[in-house]
C-alpha cells in the first residue's frame, strides 16, 4: 500500500488534489481513499490530506503517520510545519520550489524532486492554485498514478477552458519532472 | 512536557498579541520610503493593525509578526509604494 | 448519473442512497460532520433530481417535528444529524417510537459537549439506545450506502413500523473518498416498494397519533413497543437476506464475524475501526497469534443468543467502543456481558476508546489484544480500561 500525505494552505486545494488521486488511481484499477486532517481551517493555515492506494481494499481507517510520499504545495511551510515527520526514510518529497533540491537543505534521506509549480500554474492557469500542477509532477516523478487517468479525472472534475487548462498544467509538470 | 489539564476543563482567553499572525504569510509586503509621502492611508486600512509610522522622520515600517499578507496596503497606496514579495527566503 | 461503481465522498454515498429511496420528506438542519449529506440532498431536490419537498428549519427539534409530522400523515421521510443535535432532537425521538413512525435517520457519529468536539465517536447514538429505534453501525461507506433501503424497508414493514437509525463515523466515513459501487434505481424500485402506512392522518378518518395513556394502558403500549423492537429481529435478518440475493452482496445482519472460528482472543467493536481492526488482526494472524474480530452490526434489537454464539469461542472478549456510561463503562460492553449473565463465558473486558476524534492506528489495536490474552482465565475488573490515555496530562485527584 502507498501513502501520500499533501501538504498545502487552506485554499489552495489540497484536499481536492487528495480526492483527484484516489480517483485517478480507482481509474488505473487500484484501490484508494481520500480524507483530509479533518478540522476547522481558515483560508491559509496550513492543512493535510492524505491518499491511500493499494492493489486490495483498505480498510484501515487511521491517520497516515509514515507516508511513502509527500507533496508540498507551498514551499512556505516548509519553515512553519515539519513537512518530512515520518516520512519513510527510502520515500519520496515533491516540492513545490523556484529552488533546487540542494538549496533547500533538508536533512532527510527521502528523495527531494523540486518542481516550479506555481510558474506552471501563474503561466497557464493565471493563478497560483498549484494542486493540480502537483499532482501532474507526483505522477511524473513516482509513476503511481498514471497521467492518462490523471486527465480523465479532472477533464470529470472541470469543464471548458478550465478543464483544457488543468489538463496543460498537468502535462507540463509531468513533463518537467521527466514523466514517461 | 504539556500542561495539565484542570478539572473542569476552562480554558484562559487568548489575546490577538498572543497569536503572531505573520506565520500564516506567503507573500510579504516590502515599502519603498522614498515613494511614501506618509499618508497612512496604508495605517488606517490594515486589518491586523501591522502597520506603524516611524518615529520622528516619518515613513511606514511593517510588524512581519503579525502582517498576514493580505496585500491591501500595495493594493491602496496611492503612491504604489508597496511591492508584495514571496515569503520564501 | 454518476457512474455506478466509481470513488465518491462517504456522504454521497448516503445521499445518493437516500435518493435512490424516492422519500416524500426531507426535514434536517445542518451540523458538521453531515452537513455534506444534506446539502448534497438538497441540491438533488434543487436540480431536480429527487422529487421530494425538503424542508429547512430553524432547528434539529424542528426538523424532527416535521418528519414526525410527515411520517404520521403517511409519506416516506429521512432526516439526518449527529451529537448535539441528536440531543436537541431527544424528546422527538421517543415520541416518533413511541408513535410508532418508520422514519429514516442517519447519525454521523460525533463527540458529545462538553466540551466542544466536532471529531468521531459513538457516544451520540449509543446514548439513544433506549429509545424504541432500531440501530444499525456501518464499517465503511459501501455499508452506508448499502444499508438505506434496508432500513427503510425494515421500519415501513406493517408488521415492524419502528423508526430505524443507520450510523456512520463522522469525518471518518463522511468526509472520506472511497469506492462504492452504487445501486442501479430499478434494482432498488423493485426491492423497496412505495410506502403502504397502516396508519395515517387523514381528514376522511380521523386518528390520534401519540394519545394520552393512563396507568391502565401505557404499561402495555410499551411492552407492545418493546415486542415489536424484539420482533424486528427476523424481519431485519429477511431483509438482509432479499439484499443480497437482490444486489450480490454477503452481509451478515446482525454481525460480521472476521477470522474468528479459531479465535481464543476476540475484539468486538462496531463502525469504521473495524477496519483497522481488520488489518491488525491480519498482522497478529501472521505472527501466529489466534485472534479475530466481531464486527457489531445491529445494537437494537441487542441479539443476544447471536452475541453468544459468536463470542463464547474465544478465553476473552475485548470489546472497544467509542464511548461510556458516566459511572460505569462502555455500554456495548455492559451489552455484552448481560448476553452472557447467567451463561459461562468468556472474560469480558471494556475498553473505551477513541473519544472525540482519538485516531485508534493499528499498533494501538494490536496492544490490545496482547493486553486483553493475559486476562484469560481471570475476573474481569470493575472499571473500564482507557486506550491510549495520556495521562501526562491528566492533574491528580483532589
Amino acid at each position: 500500500m502507498m501513502e501520500i500525505r499533501i501538504h498545502g494552505r487552506g485554499g489552495q486545494g489540497s484536499v481536492t488534489a487528495a480526492e483527484i488521486l484516489a480517483q485517478a488511481a480507482f481509474k488505473d484499477g487500484k484501490f484508494s481513499q481520500a480524507f483530509p486532517a479533518f478540522g476547522v481551517e481558515r483560508r491559509g493555515a496550513p492543512v493535510q490530506a492524505f491518499t491511500r492506494i493499494a492493489d486490495h481494499k483498505i480498510r484501515n481507517r487511521a491517520q497516515v503517520y509514515e507516508p511513502d510520499i509527500i507533496i508540498v504545495q507551498d514551499s512556505t511551510l516548509l519553515e512553519v510545519v515539519n513537512v518530512f515527520a515520518g516520512l519513510k526514510p527510502s520515500g519520496v518529497a515533491i516540492i513545490n520550489t523556484a529552488k533546487a533540491p540542494g538549496e533547500l537543505k533538508i536533512a532527510h534521506t527521502a528523495t527531494v524532486r523540486t518542481i516550479d509549480a506555481t510558474k506552471v500554474a501563474m503561466d497557464i492557469l493565471g493563478r497560483p492554485i498549484t494542486n493540480t500542477t502537483m499532482i501532474g509532477a507526483f505522477s511524473g516523478a513516482t509513476g503511481a498514478v498514471s497521467i492518462d487517468s490523471i486527465v480523465t479525472v479532472i477533464r470529470e472534475r472541470f469543464s471548458g477552458k478550465l478543464a483544457d487548462n488543468n489538463e496543460r498544467a498537468v502535462r507540463e509538470a509531468y513533463r518537467q519532472v521527466g514523466g514517461k | 512536557m504539556a500542561d495539565k489539564l484542570n478539572e473542569s476543563a476552562v480554558t484562559e482567553p487568548s489575546s490577538s498579541p498572543a497569536t503572531k499572525t505573520g506565520a500564516w504569510r506567503s507573500q510579504r509586503p516590502v515599502v519603498d520610503l522614498d515613494k511614501c509621502i506618509k499618508c497612512y492611508i496604508c495605517i488606517d486600512l490594515c486589518p491586523e493593525g501591522a502597520i506603524s509610522a516611524l518615529p520622528e522622520k516619518g515613513g511606514v515600517q511593517v510588524d512581519y509578526d503579525y502582517c498576514k499578507g493580505c496585500g491591501i496596503c500595495a493594493s491602496e497606496c496611492p503612491q504604489k509604494a508597496y511591492t508584495m514579495a514571496p515569503e520564501e527566503k | 448519473m454518476m457512474p455506478r461503481k466509481t470513488v465518491v465522498e462517504g456522504s454521497m454515498a448516503v445521499a445518493e442512497a437516500v435518493r435512490l429511496c424516492r422519500p416524500q420528506v426531507i426535514s434536517a438542519y445542518p451540523i458538521t460532520p453531515q452537513t455534506h449529506i444534506v446539502e448534497d440532498l438538497s441540491k438533488m431536490v434543487a436540480d431536480g433530481e429527487l422529487r421530494c419537498e425538503f424542508v429547512n428549519t430553524e432547528s434539529e427539534f424542528a426538523a424532527a417535528s416535521v418528519v414526525l409530522g410527515a411520517s404520521a400523515a403517511g409519506v416516506r421521510t429521512y432526516t439526518a444529524t449527529t451529537s448535539q443535535g441528536l440531543f436537541l432532537m431527544f424528546e422527538v425521538l421517543y415520541n416518533i417510537a413511541g408513535s410508532r413512525l418508520p422514519i429514516n435517520l442517519t447519525c454521523a457519529n460525533r463527540a458529545v459537549s462538553a466540551p466542544i468536539n466536532i471529531w468521531n465517536d459513538q457516544q451520540d447514538s449509543v446514548s439513544l439506545r433506549d429509545a424504541g429505534w432500531l440501530q444499525l453501525y456501518c464499517e465503511d461507506a459501501q455499508e452506508i450506502h448499502d444499508f438505506q433501503p434496508i432500513a427503510f424497508k425494515v421500519a415501513e414493514d406493517p408488521r415492524v413500523r419502528l423508526p430505524i437509525m443507520t450510523m456512520m463515523d463522522g469525518f471518518v466515513l463522511t468526509h472520506t473518498y472511497e469506492p462504492v459501487e452504487l445501486m442501479d434505481q430499478e434494482l432498488v424500485d423493485s426491492y423497496l416498494p412505495a410506502y403502504k402506512p397502516v396508519v395515517k392522518l387523514d381528514v376522511a378518518h380521523p386518528l390520534t397519533f401519540g394519545a394520552f395513556a393512563q396507568p391502565n394502558t401505557y404499561h402495555e403500549i410499551r411492552y407492545m413497543l418493546n415486542r415489536a423492537v424484539m420482533g424486528a429481529k427476523p424481519k431485519i435478518a429477511a431483509a438482509f437476506k432479499e439484499f443480497n440475493e437482490t444486489f450480490g452482496r454477503d452481509y451478515a445482519p446482525f454481525m460480521e464475524e472476521y477470522r474468528s472460528e479459531d479465535a481464543d482472543v476476540l475484539v468486538l467493536s462496531l463502525g469504521s475501526v473495524c477496519g483497522t481492526i481488520k488489518d491488525a488482526v491480519d498482522e497478529l494472524r501472521t505472527e501466529g497469534q489466534k485472534v479475530g474480530l466481531v464486527k457489531l452490526r445491529m445494537h437494537r434489537p441487542l441479539p443476544k443468543a447471536e452475541l453468544r454464539k459468536a463470542l463464547d469461542r474465544a478465553s476473552v472478549v475485548a470489546v472497544v467502543e467509542k464511548d461510556i456510561s458516566m459511572g460505569q463503562e462502555g455500554i456495548i460492553a455492559t451489552d455484552v456481558k448481560s448476553a452472557f449473565a447467567g451463561h459461562d463465558g468468556p472474560t469480558v473486558l471494556s475498553y473505551v476508546a477513541g473519544l472525540g476524534g482519538r485516531d485508534v492506528p493499528v499498533p494501538d489495536v494490536k496492544k490490545v489484544f496482547k493486553e486483553a490474552a493475559a486476562w484469560k482465565g481471570r475476573q474481569a475488573p470493575d472499571d473500564p480500561i482507557w486506550l491510549g490515555l495520556n495521562t501526562g496530562i491528566i492533574p491528580e485527584v483532589q
